[in-house]
């Protein structure tokens, strides 16, 4: 390299071109930056496409569950008419109670059924050792039922439908928010956070950082929602399509919003600390926001009070107030109150992660206390 | 010309610049000259605006700086950093769109500047697969990567080799002599002596002396002179008005209140031997340092 040859471009005749990017412009460079970044790392892909194809596996199997676990078993019969009706029941007639208890010996048959004056529901069962349970249930006499709300919810389903949700929404927000977090961490641990400040704004990285994450976890999740569905389609599983629609409706948009929080307050305790190996000490109390409701919406999802607290609350309403719709306790504004009180609290932990980001991110040395974090800029 | 007139900012109770001004002139190297914690990067930042001032103000040729000003910058912090698993051309044509630069010209650009650069490797290479050295090079690209109008450099020199600094040094002469205001701090006071036009010092936030570094002898020491004869010169010890501030049998380094002071001293020496030498003697840099921040 010559000493005299001058650098391109920095001649005084050379046209100056340099602007600043406007706010839009420059979040749009960092929302374009992170989503590429990690577009194109394997191990992103990898664990998204494995997640997918795992839920969607999972609910077209669950339909086929059942058949998979059912068996036919053969049952001697002198009239096949008694049995015909009965699942699983593949009836083998003979001609008398004699032939039909020698099959029964020689373990061809688990069970015959035949005539008997004798029995008060006029046939006897002859097994080996035990009757197989749905013979005897089908032909005894059973008192009448009566169902007075045939779509009454499961409890065991809710529990079940307050699991799924929360297992994609936690695993949602801690791994983006682990994501954003380490993103911010980088960039001020190798200081190119201070090169970015020179030509925008602290609000804008955050900001861009927030938005490329929320529409990468929002990818992925619509993309699971896409496999669950066709998973359901292929296992005829209608429980997705019918009676989930509801709660899974409002599930989307309290997401939404609450994801935003997170991600932003993820920023915000990043921005607090030098070095990546501190991150957990001002991203511990974040995951226990995020942890602690779960805990509470799977373990009293039958506490109708207690259900209908979690639910206003922003950190477990996303997954409380689906289960309160599937379960039908909730007024109809009640999912609209929860959702306002979510965009509310969003809008001021924005308020509150961009101050705590514009006074941290170029501190550097031991953790930044909330005071300064806080304090005057 | 960039000015800094009374600039001032604490961090908390802590004040840590008071009342600084001084002026990077166009086409000057300006070594911004201080210990650790005086205050220089604080400084910077506050004139990239990544920092706010509590006091005083920036003026750029007279007029109060703008963000497009800044942004016509180019900056390099004093801890190097990009992102170290990111292809290096893709880097330089993101910090370039920051300025405004379409993906293109920032693209074509960046290739241009890393070949005058020298880098060795692939521009697809990522950073972190290229040696310190090359990174450097990349560093160095990134603060002129969007044809900045001024250069504010924080301890570009730290860490490097003594090819590196060759390399940075050419980059950084081209570029003033373009006729472009640079500002660089620098712990290293013999290259700071070596390379620049002006300089600035600063002690504990405040302004301690500015000026070329001749200005700054003159206006903080007297003058020195070294003089060898073949005699002894312990006599120029005993002379009124001469302080001898080295001296070695026949060699004597002495400081004098001015030029005809330090003639008489010659003309002494020669009547009473042959001299072999006698010149001013310039203070080193690191000297005047000391002597103006421990004054």
């Amino acid at each position: 390299m010559s000493a005299h040859q001058p650098i391109p471009g920095t001649h005084l005749s050379t046209p100056v071109t340099t602007t600043r990017a406007s706010f839009t412009t420059a979040i749009g460079l960092v929302i374009e930056r992170e989503i590429m970044v990690r577009l194109t790392s394997k191990a992103f892909v990898f664990s998204t496409l494995l997640g997918v194809i795992l839920f969607g596996a999972l609910v077209a199997v669950s339909g086929s569950l059942p058949s998979l676990f059912a068996s036919t078993d053969k049952v001697a019969v002198t009239s096949a008419g008694s049995v015909a009706s009965i699942d699983g029941i593949e009836p083998v007639v003979v001609g008398s109670t004699e032939e039909a208890e020698e099959l029964v010996r020689s373990e061809e048959v688990v069970a015959a059924v035949v005539d008997s004056a004798d029995s008060p529901t006029g046939t006897t069962i002859i097994a080996l050792r035990a009757a197989p349970e749905s013979l005897s249930g089908a032909l005894s006499l059973a008192p009448t039922v009566d169902i007075l709300d045939p779509n009454a919810p499961d409890p065991a389903l809710t529990r079940f439908i307050g699991l799924g949700l929360g297992l994609i929404f936690l695993s949602s927000a801690m791994t983006f928010g682990m994501t954003i977090a380490s993103s911010v961490v980088e960039e001020k641990q190798s200081r190119i956070v201070e090169i970015l400040l020179a030509s925008t704004s602290a609000r804008a990285i955050m900001f861009g950082k927030v938005i490329a994450c929320s529409v990468l976890a929002f990818a992925q999740v619509a993309l699971t929602a896409v496999a669950v569905l066709v998973g359901a389609a292929i296992s005829g599983n209608d429980l997705v399509l019918g009676r989930l629609a509801d709660p899974i409706a409002w599930f989307i948009p309290l997401f939404v919003v609450g994801f935003v929080m997170i991600a932003a307050l993820y920023a915000a305790a990043a921005s607090m600390v030098s070095r990546s190996e501190d991150l957990g000490s001002t991203s511990t109390p974040i995951m226990m926001l995020i942890l602690l409701p779960y805990m509470g919406v799977v373990l009293f999802s039958d506490n109708e009070s207690i259900m209908a607290v979690l639910s206003y609350i922003p950190f477990s309403a996303a997954v409380a107030v689906p289960m309160r719709v599937f379960m039908g306790t909730t007024a109809w504004w009640e999912p609209l109150v929860s959702l306002a009180i979510l965009v509310v609290t969003t809008l001021l932990a924005l308020l509150l992660a961009t101050r705590i980001f514009e006074q941290s991110i170029l501190k550097s040395g031991p953790k930044v206390s909330w005071k300064q974090a806080l304090g005057r800029s | 010309m960039i000015t800094l007139e009374n600039i001032a900012r604490s961090f908390g109770d802590k004040q840590v610049l008071h009342d600084l001004s001084f002026t990077i002139g166009d086409g000057r190297m300006t070594g911004f000259v201080g210990a650790n914690g005086s205050g220089k990067t604080t400084t910077m930042r506050i004139l990239l605006g990544v920092l706010a001032a509590d006091a005083g103000r920036i003026t750029v040729d007279g007029q109060p700086i703008t963000a497009t000003d800044r942004s016509a910058i180019g900056y390099m912090p004093e801890e190097r950093g990009l992102y170290p698993k990111m292809p290096i051309i893709d880097q330089l044509v993101y910090l370039a769109r920051f300025h405004g630069l379409s993906r293109h010209s920032a693209k074509r650009r960046g290739l241009e500047l890393l070949d005058r650069l020298d880098l060795s490797g692939k521009p697809t290479d990522t950073l972190e697969s290229v040696s310190l050295g090359n990174q450097q090079k990349v560093q160095i690209a990134a603060a002129l990567i969007h044809r900045p109008r001024a250069l504010v450099l924080d301890e570009p020199f730290s860490g490097l080799d003594p090819i590196a600094v060759e390399r940075t040094l050419d980059v950084l002469t081209d570029f003033a002599d373009t006729g472009a205001p640079v500002l660089f701090s620098s712990h290293q006071l013999d290259l700071v002596e070596r390379l620049v036009d002006d300089l600035v010092i600063i002690n504990q936030g405040r302004l301690v002396a500015t000026g070329t570094a001749d200005e700054l002898r003159r206006q903080r020491s007297r003058p020195e002179w070294i003089l060898e004869a073949d005699a002894d010169l312990a006599w120029v010890r005993d002379l009124p008005d001469i302080d001898v501030a080295e001296f070695d049998g026949t060699w004597v380094r002495f400081s004098a209140p001015d030029g005809d002071a330090a003639e008489a001293v010659l003309r002494q020496a020669m009547a009473l031997s042959s001299v072999r030498a006698f010149a001013p003697h310039s203070v080193p840099l690191n000297r005047l340092f000391q002597e103006v921040t421990q004054a």
